[in-house]
Formats: structure tokens, sequence, C-alpha cells
């Protein structure tokens, strides 16, 4: 079945990697938007682990499983594997624990998908050189004052990051807006997803 | 097929306004037995008070099992002929409302050991031809729920949609799953916990004391005498504090006065004192000491930690597990207790604290979040569209 013109863009990306009828869990799923179109579009088995109560009413709302819960701590009780994917997505800049999140991901989920905001976006780059100003963008477009962030990574950065924690990329997708970036991403994607598998036997 | 269709074009469309149940009636579904108990002991025959609301469907799907507190009983919605005031959860129960009415049939069962209608200490002992007082036997929550079990056996419901209740009732609904796991579809616990913590069995305890130093309790015999009512009515009391928040106590009474100036005397100066005095006044009139005693009891002893709730390999059972942020009594963390169970087990769980200033008394009035998570919850179980966890 054909995805919608009118699927945000990071989603259908998503939602184009995960296959029919694979159990995912969606940290920071928010009002359960991305869930609900795995879930119809995919059949997928969802489940989501979000902070805020009337983003759970709304996917209650939906029909969608949600616990509520920190997403740093709330992985503690799944058992390894029992997950096919977990989704991480606009959620790990959030994160304080950002490695061990991933260990954890890593662990209860076969695969993790994680999608952040790129802080070396040209955009960011001469706000921060020629204006003297911390960054602000479309896909950062706090002040430093009110930001939710607490990390701040580039593509370039997470795949040193991935390298070191013995992570193996398998698939990454580059946004800018609705267009695909596929030359100089770290320079001109706004936001990046990443598909990840863990190499190692994770304890 | 043609109610099928219905079933499915109402699920779209928002359903008409709230509406009453109007007049209902408690019966009675008596057995012979005899239940053999966990502590060992029988009990026969027994007595069930219940209420019914709705209808059940055909194919026997839609039957919802609701289960009450410590001090409730059958009546839970809708009014008895004659009285000003509806079950104790209208709210929620009736033709609109969470638990519809129009599309599920809801049973409202009372509990062994209580004195609302079933079996308990002040029934008549078939063996002596007077009330049982302390010979009764001890009762536990999973008791109560192996004499439910005969009800919906005898309601010929094979499968549960639901069973759901808030503080014993979620106990109830928790031993249900732990018990019959294969009879329920889905579990709606509220303000509850897997087993007390020694916080909440030493209030329970101190409720007993204050029964049994009661001269009147008599050793629990004291049907032909009157009830220990001093003692009952300090149970009581002690009961309503753990039930309220420090937060709602403030609003609801701050340091006021009765009666507008101090008394130097040791009547009820504030209004919290006589809001207490009164509450346990009236609890003396529609309550049994020794049904009490059993019932704080029976919650004391549950204990469905430690993998017991979900025994074995997971269940197919959906769980809507809710607390209250100012819930002191049943704390949030021990409904996350609950939910860690379930999602060890892999369980399809959906967890949600909701803002109240209540206290425990949260899950009887603070009916917004409930009602949309309930709402919600119940339809996508019984539509059972499929959406992976969803069902099935």
């Amino acid at each position: 079945m054909g995805i919608a013109e009118d699927v945000r863009p990071d989603h259908r990306v998503i939602s184009e990697w995960i296959e029919p009828g694979a159990r995912v869990l969606d940290l920071g799923c928010g009002d359960g938007e991305l869930m609900e179109l795995l879930s119809q579009r995919k059949e997928t088995r969802v489940q989501g682990i979000e902070l805020d109560e009337k983003a759970i009413w709304e996917c209650v709302r939906k029909g969608l499983s949600v616990c509520q819960g920190d997403i740093e701590t709330g992985l503690a009780e799944y058992p390894d594997r029992c997950f096919d994917y977990v989704i991480l997505n606009q959620s790990l800049q959030e994160v304080r624990k950002a490695s061990f999140l991933l260990r954890e991901a890593l662990r209860v989920g076969e695969r993790a998908i994680v999608g952040f905001p790129n802080f070396a976006h040209i955009g960011a780059r001469v706000s921060l050189f020629f204006g003297g100003r911390a960054p602000m963008t479309p896909s950062l477009p706090y002040r430093w004052y009110d930001t939710p962030n607490v990390r701040f990574l580039s593509i370039g950065d997470f795949r040193v990051f991935c390298a070191e924690m013995g992570f193996a990329v398998e698939k990454a997708a580059f946004l800018s807006g609705r267009e695909a970036i596929t030359f100089w991403p770290n320079l001109r994607a706004l936001s990046a997803i990443f598909l990840l598998a863990g190499t190692e036997k994770i304890v | 097929m043609e109610s099928l269709l219905k079933t499915e074009v109402a699920a779209d469309k928002p359903e008409g306004p709230p509406r009453s149940l109007g007049i209902v009636e408690t019966k009675e579904y008596s057995f012979v037995g005899p239940l053999t108990l966990e502590s060992g002991e029988t009990l026969g025959p027994v007595t069930l008070a219940y209420e019914t609301y709705g209808t059940l469907n055909g194919e026997k799907s839609n039957a919802i099992l609701v289960l009450h507190a410590l001090s409730g009983d059958a009546h839970a919605a809708g009014f008895h002929k004659g009285e000003k005031d509806p079950g104790w959860w209208d709210a929620m129960i009736g033709p609109g409302k969470p638990f519809d009415t129009d599309r599920y049939f809801v049973i409202c069962s009372n509990v062994i050991g209580g004195c609302k209608g079933s079996t308990g200490p002040s029934s008549v002992n078939p063996k002596t031809g007077k009330p049982y007082g302390t010979d009764f036997p001890f009762v536990t929550i999973g008791d109560m729920v192996q004499a439910q079990r005969h009800l919906i056996d005898h309601l010929g419901i094979d499968r549960l949609l639901c069973v759901a209740g808030g503080s014993m009732g979620g106990m109830q609904a928790l031993q249900w799953v732990a018990s019959y796991p294969e009879r329920v579809r889905s579990a709606i616990p509220i303000a509850t916990a897997l087993k007390h913590s020694p916080q909440q069995i030493a209030f329970n305890e101190v409720i007993r004391q204050a029964i049994m130093a009661d001269p009147a309790w008599r050793g629990g015999d004291y049907y032909a005498t009157g009830q220990p009512e001093k003692g009952l009515s300090v149970a009581r009391m002690i009961g309503h504090i753990t039930f309220m928040s420090e937060k709602s106590m403030e609003q609801k009474f701050s340091r006021r006065l009765k009666d507008g100036e101090l008394g130097f005397a040791f009547g009820a100066d504030f209004e919290v004192e006589g809001y207490l005095r009164y509450r346990g006044e009236q609890f003396v009139k529609r309550f049994d000491a020794n049904s009490y005693l059993y019932i704080t009891k029976a919650m004391d002893y549950l204990d469905l930690s430690g993998g017991r709730l979900i025994a074995g390999k997971g269940v197919d059972t959906r769980f809507l597990v809710l607390s209250f942020l100012s819930d002191w009594l049943y704390p949030s963390h021990q409904s996350q207790g609950i939910v860690r169970q379930l999602k060890r087990k892999r369980v399809d769980v959906t967890y949600c604290e909701l803002q109240s200033t209540w206290g425990h008394d949260a899950f009887l009035v603070e009916l917004e979040g409930q009602t949309t998570l309930i709402r919600h919850f119940l339809e996508r179980t019984y539509l059972g569209r499929e959406n992976g966890n969803g069902n099935r």
C-alpha cells in the first residue's frame, strides 16, 4: 500500500524500512502519529513509551498501547530481543545517557532506528561562524534558553559514535524538509535517520 | 451480521450524551459449593449479590465485570428505588458513558466476606443457625474471585471482555487474570497494587485494632447486642485520612472552624474533625465491623508479585493500568510494579499516571482522564481491530 503524500518525510523513511508484521517499540512516541502509520500501513505490532499524559490520551484514542515513563529508564524490564525495531526518532538529542540508551535499545531490539537534527547543517555553521550566535535551524528551532535538547550532534559525530560503540550502520537517510539529501549530508541535511544493528554480543 | 455492522458504525460515531441507567436492582446468586478456600477451609452455601446493566449480546462477547473497593457493593450505577444517590461508579457506567451499557453488558459483583448481600461473617452459619461472627473462614482476594467465577459461569459467559476496578477492585481484577487468564480479554486495574506494602498493612492493622479494642466487639459475637460502633467509626476515620491527599484536605477543610470559634473542649472544633466524625458515624449504619476485619485481612494477604500475576508464558489479556499522582495510599510506583511485570512477560499494556489532587479518592471522582482512556481502550478491545498488540 502506498504512503500518503502528506506523511512526514521522516515517518515515510522509517515506515519504508520496517517490514510488515514487525514488532516495534517507539521511544518518545508523542501522540502516536508514527505508530498509527506503522500499525495501519504495515500491520506492525507497535508499543510506545511517552512521558506526556495528554499525548498518552491521544495514543489511546488512536487505539495504541503506550506506557507512561521516562525513555532512559523505561527499557529495563523488557527481555532481550523482544522487538524487531526500537525507534528513537527526534528524542536522542533530549537524552542525557545517550550511549546507555542506545545500548539498551539494541538489547531489547534487533535493530534501532535513530533520527536526530544535524547540528552541522550549513545554516547552523553560518549562524555560529558569521553571526556569532548559537545556531537555530528548522530542525533546531529553539533558543539557547528554551531548548529541550541536551545533546548537540552532527551526522559526522554520530558515525564516529557508532563506530566507537560497535553499532553497524545498515541504512541512513538524510533530509532537508521533504527533500532527500545524498550529497554532502553533514553540510546539507537538516536531519538524519540511521538504521543500526548491534555488531557485538550485548550483555 | 447486521448487529456487527451496527457496532462498527456506532464505533465511529460519538455516542449520545451520557444518560442515567434509571432504576436498577440488586440480584442474588446462590450456589451450594462448597468453595475450597486458600486457607484450606470450605465455605458453602454461598450467595453473591450482583447487579447487571445493559444486554448480553448473542456471542456473549460484551460482558464486563466491574469490581468494587473495600467498602463498596454491587450497586455500581443507576438508582435503587426511592434513593437519591446513584451507585458508586455511576459517572462511568451507563448509556453513553465509558462503560457504555448501550454496547456492553456490565456486571458488578459483591465479594464474599462482605455484608452487602453476599455470604460473610454476618450471614447465618448453617451449622449453628446463628451469624458466623469470627467462625467465618478467612477469605482471600483469590477466594472472592473464585466465587465470582461461579457467578460468571452461571451467567453463561465464557470470556469476559474486561475486568475493571479501583483499589481492592483493582486487586480483584489482577487476581482474575492470575486465576483465569483465558477468561479475561482485558483488565483495567486502577489505583491498586500487586501486594500491600508494610505501610498499607500497618494502616489496616490500626483499623482492625480500633474495631477489636471496642468492648462491644465481643470477640466478633455482637449480632445480638449491637455493632462496636465506636471502634468501627474510628476505623473508618483512619481510612478516610488515607483516601485524601494533604492538598485535597487543605482545599476541602483548611483550618476552618465548625462553629466559628475554638470550643476549648474536646468537641469537633475544626471542619476536618467534624467531617471524619460524620463519615465514621454514617459508616457504622451501613457496614459490618467483622466484614471490615475480614476484608482488610484479605487485602493484606494478596501477593501477586514475583511473577505470580502472569504465571508461565505470557497471556493475551490486554491491560490498561492507571494511577493518580496524589494517591499516597496506592502510590504510582505500585502501579508501575504491575507494568514492569507485564513488560517482562511481553503482555500488551498501556499505563498512565493521571494528574489529580484528590489522593486515593481520585479513582471515584477524577473522571476526565479515566473517561477518555477507558472508553477508547474498551472500544479497541471490543472491536478487536487488528493493531498488532491490540488484540490476540
